[in-house]
């Protein structure tokens, strides 16, 4: 495949950005999206040129550090990371434009990477639950109805990639911040922090600069791990009974 | 409590969403009444008189009415405030554009900030037209609404700004009310279709029977 490649070039946070063109050509159908960056930064080296940086890690699809849009959707046209997108999603001389996450709150880092931190934050606020140190406890002593369990590991899925945040119009982190707290808040191990993890993730969020919600549906479109909409219903469910509980 | 609220994107969201089905709720009573049209002067007048004495005798005259108009004021302000506030906030936070974008968002979706602004400047024309009467066409006579409303539809503006604004405020409750319920939390998978229906329901039954009115008068129904 012989490809034509526009991509988002930016030396660092403080010098502005633009797209540069590159032609590349022997890809193979085979290929990651990945593996087909990696031949043209090949190229790029042995021409004596700084290749495009980019986030990557585990390339199973798992570890949520790749990102990217591409041709205009995160994570490009399948429902799955960057790393598992195959070259067999694009023809023979398809132009092919790259860029980063685009929101405030993801400031560009270099090139293709962005800083995620923010997310880190969001999750420090409540993404955890109070539990004894020391061995493995008794895997029967706190019971789960299996509905719950089902429902908990479906918002779990979430890898904290910011493909909801890259998507969304309003750059809202919200997809991301309802799946942490609907995973947590549906279990009772999770239950002693259910109304003050709500609350102090929300408003999380909102501290790091991300937008509202306005109900596009676009994060749940791009979400690689199918993370639904109504993670979101649920979420807002949750701030309203936390805010009738929790006197502040 | 109440700042909990304001300070929170999410709070801010279920002040909209509130505000917002207050509004709906507002807009099929007066769809209903304005049905009332079809069935005469004697009949359309009354019901506007009996708006003043509403509640009576336990209300003193009009008090009804202001206790209503107070309620919608409040509602329209803070659906407006809200969304002006949400609005520069999300476009801070995605203060750069793809270089390769498309529009995926229904056209709902997509108008709601602009028709919500034709809206509200449509309200401020609908009161100062047929409440207050300064800027009427014809001559506006205080008590007898029948003949303002057919004054006012017997312009081509007067029937142009109403049914574009009718068309807005259609698209505006699909869009609207469906994420009120995702907002306040009612939504769910189960629930998501007949939610979708009602949304639509509601949007095309106003959106027609507010814009039957105008019609009545152009072709002769109402006159």
């Amino acid at each position: 495949m012989k490809l034509t490649l526009r991509v988002w070039r930016q030396k660092n946070a403080d010098t502005p950005g633009a797209m540069a063109t590159y032609e590349l050509d022997g890809v193979s159908q085979d290929m990651s999206f990945l593996e087909m960056l990696d031949i043209l930064n090949e190229e790029l080296i042995v021409k004596g040129e700084e290749p495009v940086a980019f986030d990557h890690d585990c390339r199973e699809g798992i570890c949520g550090a790749c990102s990217l849009v591409i041709n205009g959707d995160a994570h490009g046209p399948e429902r799955t990371t960057t790393c598992q997108l195959h070259m067999r999603s694009f023809k023979d001389g398809d132009t092919i434009d790259i860029e980063p996450w685009r929101a405030s709150a993801f400031p560009v880092i270099k090139d293709l990477v962005v800083d995620r931190s923010a997310f880190d934050r969001v999750i420090q606020a409540g993404g955890y639950i109070t539990a004894p140190t020391g061995s493995a406890p008794e895997a029967h002593a706190t019971p789960v109805p299996k509905a719950d369990a089902d429902y908990a590991f479906e918002h779990a899925e979430c890898i904290g990639c910011g493909a909801c945040v890259a998507a969304c119009p309003n750059g809202a982190a919200m997809l991301f911040t309802s799946a942490k707290v609907n995973h947590l808040n549906v279990l009772p191990q999770g239950s002693p922090e259910r109304e003050t993890r709500v609350l102090d993730m929300v408003s999380q969020m909102d501290a790091e600069g991300f937008g509202g919600c306005t109900l596009t549906g676009e994060c749940a479109t791009a979400c690689p791990k199918g993370i639904p909409l109504f993670s979101i219903t649920s979420m807002n469910k949750e701030w309203l009974r936390a805010t009738r509980k929790v006197k502040r | 409590m109440a700042s909990t609220f304001w300070q929170s994107t999410v709070g801010k969201k279920i002040v909209m969403g509130v505000t917002g089905l207050i509004m709906i709720g507002y807009l099929v009573v007066h769809m209903v009444a304005n049905a009332k049209i079809f069935f005469g002067p004697e009949e359309f007048n009354a019901y506007g008189h009996w708006l003043r004495v509403m509640g009576a005798p336990v209300l003193h005259h009009e008090w009804g009415l202001w206790g209503a108009r107070v309620i919608l004021l409040t509602s329209v302000i803070l659906h407006g405030v809200s969304a002006y506030q949400l609005s520069r906030r999300d476009i801070k936070a995605r203060p750069e554009k793809y270089v390769h974008s498309k529009p995926r968002m229904s056209y709902a979706t997509r108008t709601m900030r602009w028709g919500g602004v034709i809206l509200g400047l449509f309200i401020v024309w609908h009161v100062l037209d047929l409440t207050t009467g300064t800027v009427h066409s014809g001559g506006f006579q205080e008590g007898h609404p029948y003949q303002n409303v057919v004054d006012t539809f017997s312009t081509w503006y007067g029937n142009v700004i109403y049914i574009v604004a009718m068309l807005a405020m259609g698209m505006h409750v699909r869009h609207g009310f469906w994420s009120a319920a995702q907002t306040l939390g009612a939504g769910n998978r189960t629930r998501d279709r007949a939610f979708k229906a009602l949304a639509n329901g509601l949007a095309i039954v106003l959106t027609v029977g507010f814009i039957s009115v105008p019609v009545g008068v152009m072709t002769g129904v109402v006159s």
